[in-house]
Parts: C-alpha cells; sequence; structure tokens
C-alpha cells in the first residue's frame, strides 16, 4: 500500500520533470529538473529493493556528473532566438533520424527473445541471503571481473586521451614548486653581502 | 490501515524529537565555535545574551526570523528562494541514519539508535553531503551577481574534488568493517588492534589507528567539504564580500548558516562512526563504561567539534590553486595507494571479514 503510493508519487515527479526538462526556457532550469528526475529514479530503484544502485545513483550522476552540467550551462552564454532560428532547415533531418531510430528500435525489440529463467530472476533482484550490494559486487568482481577490467581500461585509455590532447604547458608562466620552496634553507637563500659605505652592490 | 497510520505517526514524533535535540546542540556548538574562536584570538566572545552569554544563537535565530526578506529584483526568484531550502533539509536528511547509541536505555529504546537503519547507511551520507553543493551553487546563480556567481563555481570545483578522497577514505573503513551499516561500522571496532595487543575493548581499538593517514586525510576534507576555515574559499571576505551568501537575508540567510552548522557536526558524527568507535566507551571498564553510549558519542562529536574551531582559530586560508593541488595532487594518490594497501594486507594476513 504505501510501497504502491510511493511509486506512484516518485514516478509521477520523475515523468514530470522529465518532461519540464525539455520544455524548461531556461537551460539551468532543465538541468535542475534533471537532477529532480535522477533523485526519483533512485527513489524507483529503493521501492525495487536495490538500494546500492540508488545510492550510488544518487553520488555519481547527481553529485558529480550533474554538477559539472550545471557548471557548464550557467557559465554557456546562449542566444536561443538565434539557435531557433535554422529549426525550420533542420527539421526534416531529425525527423528522419528519429524516425529511423524508432523503427530500429522497434525491430530490435520485437524480435527480442527472453530466457524464461531470466525472467523469473528478474522477479527476485538479490538472492536469498545475500545483500544486494554483496551480490552486485560478486557478479562485477567475481563472474565478470575480465569484462569489468576491460571497460575500465578503456575509460582509463579516453581519459588518458583528453588529457594528452588538452594538456598544455604554457611557457613564460610562474609556477609554484612546492617541495623546492620547502627544501630551501637560510644557507642556499640568503647570500650576504658586505657593502662598503657609498658604493652599492 | 490504521497500524500504519500509528507506525508514520511514531516515526514522524521520533524524528521530530531527534531532530529537536540536535538543532538544540548545534545551536550551542554554534554557541561553542564563536567562543572557541574568541578565546583563541584573547577576546570574549557572546557574552551579553544570558549567562556567559548561553541564549546567543536563539536570540540570532529570532533576529533572523523577524528581519525582512530581501529578494533581489534580477533574482531568480523561484531557484533563489528554493537553494536554501535544499541546503538546510539535505543537511538534516542526512540525520536519518546516524546510529547515535546501541542497547536498551530505562526501558524507552531497544536495540539501534537510530531512525532509518538502512543497509548501506554509509553511502547515504556521502551522497547527502555530495548534494550539498547544490545549495551553493543554485543560490550563486539565482542571486544574479557577480560574487555569488564566482563563489558557486569555487565551490562546485572545491567540493566536488574533495569528495573523491573522501570516498576513497570510506572505502577503506568498509574494507576493515565488512558492512555498510553504520551500526555495524561501529560494532567492528570493539575488536581490533588493542585486543591483538592485549587490550581488548580500549580505544586502541578503534580505525583511527591503523588507518591514521586515513583518519588526517577525512579530517582535512571534511573541512572541505563543508566549506570551513582554512578551506572557506566559497565565502571568502576579502575576494568574495560573502560569496554565495550576499544576496541572502533573514530567514534564507539562516538556513543556509543552518544547513551549514548541521552539516558540519554530521561530517564529526561521520568522524565519530568511521575512525573514533561511535558510542564505545576509550576502555570498556568501570567506570567508562556506566556512561550510557550516546554521552560518549556526543562526547566524542564535541571533541572533533573542537578541533574542527580550533583549525578555524589557528590555520590561515589556503589559496585556492594550493587547495586545489592538495586535493588532487596529495590526498587522492595517498588514499588510493592506502586503499590498495589496506586490501593487501587485509588478504594477506587473512583479516578481511
Amino acid at each position: 500500500m504505501a510501497a504502491a503510493l510511493f511509486f506512484y508519487l516518485f514516478a509521477a515527479i520523475a515523468v514530470a520533470s522529465a518532461v519540464m526538462v525539455i520544455s524548461a526556457r531556461n537551460p539551468v532550469h532543465s538541468v535542475l529538473f534533471l537532477i529532480l528526475c535522477f533523485f526519483n529514479a533512485a527513489g524507483l530503484f529503493v521501492l525495487l529493493g536495490a538500494e546500492f544502485l540508488a545510492m550510488i545513483l544518487v553520488v555519481v550522476y547527481v553529485g558529480a556528473v550533474a554538477v559539472l552540467f550545471l557548471f557548464v550551462v550557467m557559465m554557456l552564454d546562449v542566444d536561443f532566438v538565434e539557435l531557433r532560428e535554422g529549426m525550420l532547415n533542420y527539421l526534416p533531418v531529425g525527423v528522419s533520424i528519429g524516425f529511423i531510430v524508432l523503427v530500429d528500435l522497434a525491430l530490435v525489440v520485437g524480435s527480442w527473445a527472453t530466457d524464461p529463467a531470466s525472467v523469473q530472476a528478474r522477479g527476485a533482484p538479490t538472492p536469498e541471503g545475500v545483500s544486494n550490494t554483496e551480490a552486485l559486487g560478486r557478479i562485477l568482481y567475481t563472474d565478470f571481473i575480465f569484462y569489468f577490467q576491460a571497460a575500465g581500461l578503456v575509460l582509463l585509455v579516453a581519459m588518458v586521451g583528453a588529457i594528452v590532447l588538452t594538456l598544455r604547458h604554457k611557457q613564460g608562466v610562474k609556477r609554484q614548486s612546492i617541495a623546492e620552496q620547502v627544501a630551501r634553507r637560510p644557507a642556499t637563500a640568503i647570500e650576504v653581502v658586505k657593502v662598503k659605505p657609498g658604493q652599492g652592490i | 490501515m490504521n497500524e500504519a497510520l500509528l507506525t508514520l505517526l511514531f516515526f514522524a514524533a521520533v524524528s521530530f524529537g531527534f531532530m529537536s535535540g540536535l538543532l538544540i546542540i548545534v545551536a550551542y556548538l554554534l554557541w561553542a565555535d564563536r567562543k572557541i574562536w574568541a578565546a583563541v584570538q584573547m577576546r570574549r566572545g557572546p557574552n551579553v545574551v544570558g549567562p556567559w552569554g548561553l541564549f546567543q544563537s536563539f536570540a540570532d535565530l529570532i533576529k533572523f526570523a523577524l528581519k525582512e526578506v530581501v529578494i533581489p529584483d534580477g533574482a531568480n526568484k523561484g531557484v533563489f528562494v528554493i537553494a536554501p531550502l535544499v541546503t538546510a533539509s539535505l543537511a538534516l536528511a542526512a540525520w536519518a541514519v546516524v546510529p547515535v547509541s546501541e542497547g536498551s536505555f530505562l526501558g524507552l529504546v531497544e536495540g539501534k539508535w537510530v531512525i532509518a537503519d538502512i543497509n548501506v547507511g554509509i553511502l547515504y551520507l556521502f551522497a547527502l553531503s555530495s548534494l550539498g553543493v547544490y545549495g551553493v551553487i543554485m543560490g550563486g546563480w539565482a542571486s544574479n551577481s557577480k560574487y555569488p556567481f564566482l563563489s558557486a563555481l569555487r565551490s562546485a570545483a572545491q567540493m566536488v574534488s574533495y569528495e573523491v578522497s573522501i570516498g576513497f577514505v570510506i572505502v577503506t573503513v568498509l574494507l576493515c568493517a565488512g558492512s555498510m551499516n553504520l551500526t555495524e561500522i561501529v560494532r567492528s571496532q570493539s575488536t581490533g588492534l588493542g585486543t591483538m595487543l592485549g587490550l581488548p575493548g580500549s580505544f586502541l581499538d578503534w580505525y583511527f589507528l591503523p588507518l591514521l593517514p586515513m583518519f588526517v586525510i577525512f579530517f582535512v576534507s571534511a573541512l572541505a567539504e563543508t566549506n570551513r576555515p582554512p578551506f572557506d574559499l566559497v565565502e571568502a571576505e576579502s575576494e568574495l564580500v560573502a560569496g554565495f551568501m550576499v544576496e541572502y537575508s533573514s530567514t534564507p540567510y539562516l538556513l543556509f548558516m543552518l544547513g551549514e552548522y548541521v552539516a558540519i557536526v554530521l561530517m564529526c558524527a561521520m568522524t565519530t562512526i568511521l575512525f573514533l568507535g561511535g558510542w564505545l566507551p576509550i576502555v570498556d571498564a568501570p567506570p567508562f563504561n556506566w556512561i550510557p553510549g550516546i554521552l560518549w558519542f556526543l562526547l566524542k562529536v564535541i571533541f572533533v567539534f573542537f578541533m574542527f574551531a580550533m583549525v578555524k582559530a589557528i590555520v590561515p586560508r589556503y589559496r585556492y590553486d594550493q587547495l586545489m593541488r592538495l586535493g588532487w595532487k596529495v590526498f587522492l594518490p595517498i588514499s588510493l595507494f592506502w586503499v590498495a594497501l589496506t586490501a593487501g594486507v587485509l588478504v594477506t594476513f587473512g583479516w578481511a571479514p
């Protein structure tokens, strides 16, 4: 009873905020509604018994990714009137791409054959006697460790690539080397000069 | 149906009681913060309202509540009003999973002393503390003013950076405790290093000793995460006036302030639970174990808060690039290394729970 009530609450807010994401005029409002949507999705996960997934959704998407989203969107100075000008020209292309994706999805979902065993497994997301987190950990780090590590490597390569492409050391900029500062001693930093009166150095 | 309603009412009553207790403690910690700060600077601090200024926080509350709410003309009104609410309610919501003691007390409470005993308690705390940044960003952006906006950008970068090392510190503790439930984490600290050394049930069992570097990193990161000095670049008055709060007045300002302090006390409680053995007495022998667990918990939280206050009084403010360097180039590698080391040691000696 209470679970159903909360399901409809979370689901309704999630759908409503998803609609607001695309219909809000201000892009910052869109991102804020997106965050609300994530939040309600996390609530739905909790209702499903996937508490770990719910928390990770909040930590990763709401706590980190959406912050960066918001960060970028706030600093963008987009002129929406200008952006909407070419809309009619691009409309046919956009609609045709959307249609193709729809057909693709229909074909894939239409020819989907589900193993009856997996349908049963879906009803009980967590195996008996094992906590949600433990079950996920077993799948990720024991059963499918190779795929997990491979995915991690792909991400690492992408990260290294992004850094290599953007990292530039500007010449002629003064930088602070903390180790050098700490290693300074009076003997190397101070020079005692005897100056004769009226001569200067 | 009636039973469900009764349970709901019971939970509401317990939550309300817990929250009022928490807010009163926060009011006095705020007073203590100002007193300690003043004492270090050889001032008197608040000393007018009530004996030793004890009612200062309540006088401030009344003052804030009675002032006029000013919303700037150019502000984005909805977001401007929601931002302080987000800060305050997130900070208070996090306390739902904090266990303050265990066992029976005068037949009133049994078992765990916590409002919501969830399996992933520590993750919940981590998630909510990472959401704290939204209040700051939203407030800074909605003010539609230069300094608050700069402050919001700073705080976004700062809080996201330090969450990374906090995450790794939490992972190390989880590896040792073998559970994400906060009560279980505290329980796992009743045996440990001290038991191996022949002093079972003492403070040597707590995680602060075997994980000392992580304890230090967590403490410093907690300062940065809650925008406490020396990492209060979000409201560095010499650069940004009052940071994201420039345009706020009256009750919205009060909510920001309240949320900030509740989050600070939450961080103190997290330090207590993760490293200082929660409600466990320093030595499990009379007369120490006659003192109820909740008092131990409170004492430890106050001790950590005292350290927070002393840091505020003593340490000068960081420069922004040094702050980022500390987070990414010092804390991140050390904590990552320590996670690997802890995992290795636990597996090698067969201590993994």
